[in-house]
């Protein structure tokens, strides 16, 4: 199978600042593409490079064997993209913004007409076709961004945390119309998302981001895999005495173990053993046990593993960001 | 060619849809017509003078009663009569008279005698409109009184005529040129500037950068499309303003013809200024900032409301600069004189030129990239 996109040593610095460190990957044809990582990993940089809103450093990408630096234009029309923001003019109609993007891009009718209508019914948007967007829901809104990213049919979907900002029904909605848009229209779909489950769903692989470099990058099976244990444990502790953390690694099937004041998160492979030896060992230490849960091992915790737990307070880069600020209109 | 009418029938949308600031721009210029016409606009009258007459012969008494005379007929000034002149001063510094008139002792012998008698105006110059109000009545009464009784066989009698060439003006009607260019440029500040940067904050430009647009395309699509509103804003302000202002024969067809092709040139030049302005800003709060210095900057060295030749040097240049300038001025050539376009010829050019100018810079600064 081609590569719809190929990344190769990708990098952004604004000044000293570097937001993306020579990130390189490739996507297939067809493939579902997830990108993760804490706010301010770099992951918006690196959509805006690919979709040509920001010129890389250095490096290069080809979307669709054309050069996002050299062949901008021929990327634009090869590709849809969903920015992070709602762009659709809200005084407008549905219809109307899907027309006037279908003009931009030189779309002529009844080909025109006939994409809108085709695209309004597969969004679901169809009755709400020639009412304002400024009566829409957010996730309306996001539905009919997402039919205006396709009304050119490109083979390449760029999308900018889709669901964020939405309910859960509505990115349910979201994410079940993608997979079917990308059946039906044999898209290659790059996306980057904040809700793991989302991406373990959908995603066919997914690279995790961090600091500007690519953390880890693999199908969502093998990432779960490639972290030390199948069970995670997170148990809370009235008091820590002295020598626990060493206790607890001692405990039988236990991969790995992290501890923050009086929780802490032990990695298992084998989660019913590891409890039954957990709650003997508190006993036996006369530490009282406040909660303790047990759970399979999932992307967050591939995410956590990967990128670590701390709070990530990022300051936008001016010129990676579109504005001073952003207004929102809702 | 598309993609530029894409931009500009999006906007036109949007205006349909909430058209509140476009009106928003024509009444503030309106308002300001009618405001300014009339505050500027009439004669001054019922200045309070007081007359100190420390002579009380005949000659003075004569001049006391040409005195009331205004007084009941032009109305320029009322007089109050004092008994001294330290008194009368009182007053005047305390703002209770406007100014004060002081007959001398000696007046009526140097009347008789032909020796030249000089009478006294203390006025309040700090108010500059009323201080020449007065001094234009003194002058135009004084040589009343001074005409002889009998005319002299050897005086030369040498007289002049005023002929106005133009039906009376108004200053509500001087006004009004520059009130239509006025209301295109609140309409290009807040197409072309505020709308401009929020909706460039909003994100919604980046949904155009991704698609195939040039610059130039999204840059002069964004121009028509303020022009195009610009356009309706100045046909709205030719019409109604016409009308406030009292012009005659306000629906000659004709004259409205030429004054919306001067229109549609103010409105290019005035939008692309504002695009050539804002095209690197992002922070929506700087059109706001800006908006009353540039109307300033713009608009009163102009000559729309006082005559360009009255500027000091360094506000000249800016009046040579200024695209109000050469708007104002051919706006005033089509209401107040009629004129054809070749009369205006020069301001279209340079407005053109402006606009040209202006537009290719904007063109060349936009950022294609976020």
């Amino acid at each position: 199978m081609s590569a719809a996109i190929e990344v190769d040593k990708l990098t952004k610095r604004f000044g000293d600042f570097t937001a993306v460190d020579a990130i390189s990957f490739s996507v297939s044809q067809g493939e579902v593409f997830g990108l993760l990582g804490p706010n301010g990993a770099g992951k918006s940089t690196l959509i805006r490079m690919l979709t040509t809103l920001v010129p890389p450093t250095s490096g290069c990408a080809r979307i669709n064997g054309f050069d996002v630096a050299r062949q901008a234009d021929k990327v634009r029309k090869s590709i849809g993209v969903i920015p992070q923001a709602m762009t659709s003019d809200l005084d407008l109609t549905a219809e109307e913004n899907m027309g006037i993007f279908a003009k931009l891009y030189g779309i002529r009718n009844p080909e025109r007409r006939q994409a809108i209508r085709e695209l309004l019914r597969e969004v679901d948007l169809e009755k709400w076709a020639d009412k304002p967007v400024k009566m829409f829901s957010g996730g309306m809104r996001r539905r009919l961004e997402i039919a205006r990213g396709l009304v050119h049919k490109p083979n390449t979907f760029f999308l900018d945390e889709p669901t964020t900002g939405l309910d859960p029904v509505s990115r349910v909605a979201v994410w079940e119309m993608l997979a079917r848009l990308k059946r039906e229209r044999d898209l290659t779909i790059l996306v980057t998302t904040h809700y793991m489950d989302e991406a373990d769903k959908l995603c066919d692989r997914i690279a995790i981001v961090d600091h500007g470099k690519l953390a880890a990058l693999d199908s969502p099976l093998k990432l779960k895999a490639s972290i030390p244990g199948n069970n995670i444990l997170e148990v809370s502790v009235s008091e820590v005495p002295p020598g626990w953390l060493e206790t607890l690694r001692a405990l039988p099937d236990v991969a790995e173990v992290k501890g923050e004041d009086h929780v802490f998160r032990i990695s298992s492979l084998n989660g019913p053993r590891t409890t039954v030896a957990l709650m003997e060992a508190a006993r036996a230490a006369g530490v009282a046990v406040n909660s303790l849960s047990v759970q399979s091992t999932t992307l967050d915790d591939v995410f956590v593993h990967y990128t670590g737990h701390q709070l990530r307070d990022a300051l936008q880069t001016p010129s990676a960001a579109s504005s001073a600020f952003i207004l929102q209109r809702n | 060619m598309h993609r530029i009418l894409a931009i500009i029938e999006r906007d036109l949308r949007r205006f349909r849809r909430s058209p509140a600031l476009i009106i928003i721009s024509m009444i503030m210029p309106l308002v300001q017509l009618v405001i300014l016409g009339y505050a500027f606009g009439g004669k001054v009258k019922h200045l309070n003078i007081g007359v100190v007459d420390r002579d009380h012969g005949l000659p003075a008494v004569q001049l006391k009663e040409m005195f009331q005379a205004v007084a009941a007929n032009a109305q320029t000034f009322d007089t109050a009569a004092y008994a001294d002149t330290a008194a009368a001063l009182r007053d005047l510094r305390e703002g209770k008279i406007n100014g004060l008139l002081e007959i001398p002792p000696d007046f009526s012998r140097k009347v008789l005698a032909g020796a030249s008698p000089r009478i006294v105006l203390a006025e309040d110059n700090t108010d500059q409109f009323s201080s020449a109000a007065m001094e234009g009545a003194m002058a135009a009464l004084l040589p009343s009184y001074n005409q002889p009784a009998l005319p002299s066989r050897a005086s030369a009698g040498a007289t002049f005529a005023t002929v106005e060439i133009y039906p009376y003006v108004p200053y509500i009607q001087f006004l009004l040129p520059g009130t239509i260019v006025l209301a295109i440029f609140v309409t290009a500040m807040i197409g072309g500037g505020i709308i401009f940067i929020d909706d460039k904050a909003r994100g919604l430009h980046e949904g155009y950068l991704v698609t195939p647009i040039s610059k130039f395309e999204l840059i002069l699509g964004f121009n028509l499309a303020g022009v195009a509103k610009a356009i309706v804003t100045g046909a709205v302000l030719v019409t109604l303003g016409s009308l406030i202002a009292g012009i005659p024969d306000p629906f000659n067809l004709a004259r409205m013809a030429r004054m919306m092709v001067l229109v549609v040139v103010t409105a290019l030049a005035l939008i692309s200024m504002m695009f050539l302005l804002m095209v690197r800003v992002t922070d929506p709060l700087i059109p706001r900032a800006v908006f009353g210095m540039l109307n300033t900057v713009l608009f009163f060295p102009s000559g729309a409301v006082y005559p360009t030749q009255a500027f000091p040097a360094w506000m000249k240049m800016i009046t040579t600069v200024d695209p109000f300038t050469y708007a104002v001025h051919g706006f005033k050539e089509l209401i107040l004189k009629n004129t054809g376009l070749w009369a205006i010829a020069p301001d279209i050019a340079f407005l053109l030129g402006f606009a040209a100018i202006a537009l290719c810079a904007a063109t060349l600064l936009f950022r294609r990239t976020l």
